[in-house]
């Protein structure tokens, strides 16, 4: 198998990992359709503005469960915009975390939260590795003279 | 066949005054998308683009009134220069809602028969209600996808686009008892059948439709 081919391979395997696993859904693959030559950075733009309003809200989360007297509303609200971004971009498992995220903020439960924003931090750097070994993938196979294929 | 619905659309069009040359094939949709979350922005103008349509995103109620013209500051640029043929707003945002600015835009004698999209993450049946009666055309569930802007845009360009014909009410993905038309309907919006249809659902509204069959 020459050099491209077995690229090739290897994204559709990693990809299918990707969804099988839950990181990513369905509306990834409607982000794939976005991109064009028109646009064809689209994916890799649309994941990093996800991943920076995700610490941006993360530490918002982070400061309000600080305070003596939580603001579990502040709170909620972050974790909707995060569960929010994350269902656009098909970030599956972040979404879930957020909606376990929201009902501990609606029972005001500070430790339910802060477990809840821990799994989120660490699904947010799992996926951002997973993305990025995508994302590598993908370049190497168009550097290497291939076209990326359709996601399934 | 030819179609009763088609004479009627066009009797229609011409009684309200609306220009359908505004949204004629060889025309862009110009839409204006309302959201406060930067990464839906960044989707919802990529979903309408990669349609053919022209944007403008603005990430408030309170910008879309401004760009609009209708903040109370004075604009210079006169509706006809916008050309917005279609609203689509997200619901929750700070500040003023997505509701609040359909409110606004349905209050406007100059803008009132804009079509209004809601974008909602949530399904609640008494908000949908709320959005519907106050004039949305539609209200769909996040996350957007390309077949919603698809639908969407094909119902708009259909020339359905004032308040006697607002029968395309999809409420959800899911089926419930609200929605007035199966998608697979609305998709055929240039049959007879379908023009019948609306005008069966409209009672109050309008002159039933007579078609040949």
């Amino acid at each position: 198998m020459d050099l491209l081919s077995q690229l090739q391979r290897q994204l559709a395997d990693f990809t299918a990992s990707l969804y099988r696993e839950g990181f990513v859904d369905d509306q990834f693959t409607q982000l794939q359709k976005l991109q064009d030559e028109s646009s064809p950075e689209f994916v890799v733009e649309v994941v990093s503005l996800f991943f920076e309003d995700c610490e941006k809200l993360v530490n918002n989360m982070a400061k309000a469960l600080e305070q003596q007297v939580v603001d579990f509303k502040q709170v909620d609200s972050h974790v909707h915009q995060l569960k929010g971004s994350s269902s656009s971009i098909g970030a599956a498992r972040i979404k879930n975390v957020c909606i376990a995220f929201k009902t501990f903020c609606e029972a005001q439960n500070r430790e339910g939260c802060l477990r809840c924003l821990q799994q989120v931090n660490h699904e947010h750097a799992q996926l951002k590795t997973n993305l990025q070994t995508l994302f590598t993938l993908e370049r190497q196979i168009v550097a290497n003279g291939g076209s990326i294929p359709a996601m399934q | 066949m030819a179609t009763a619905g088609e004479i009627l659309r066009r009797s229609l069009t011409e009684e309200i005054g609306f220009s359908k040359e505004s949204v004629s094939g060889s025309e862009e949709l110009h839409v204006l998308a309302v959201d406060d979350s930067f990464v839906d922005r960044k989707v919802i103008e990529r979903l309408l683009k990669i349609s053919s349509c022209r944007v403008t995103v603005v990430e408030s109620g309170t910008r879309a009134l401004q760009y609009l013209g209708l903040d109370g500051e004075k604009s210079s640029v006169g509706f006809n220069d916008l050309k917005i043929n279609l609203i689509m707003t997200d619901y929750s945002m700070p500040g003023m809602t997505g509701y609040e600015l359909l409110k606004k835009i349905k209050e406007s004698s100059t803008f009132r028969e804009i079509p209004v999209v809601i974008m909602s993450s949530e399904n609640i049946l008494t908000r949908i209600d709320r959005c519907l009666e106050e004039g949305a055309e539609e209200y769909i569930l996040k996350p957007v996808k390309l077949s919603d802007v698809k639908r969407i845009k094909d119902v708009i360009m259909g020339g359905e686009v004032e308040e006697k014909n607002r029968g395309v009410r999809k409420r959800g993905r899911e089926d419930s008892i609200y929605s007035l038309l199966s998608p697979s309907l609305v998709q055929s919006s240039s049959s007879p059948a379908f023009d019948f249809l609306t005008s069966e659902l409209q009672s109050s509204k309008r002159p039933k439709l007579q078609t040949r069959d």
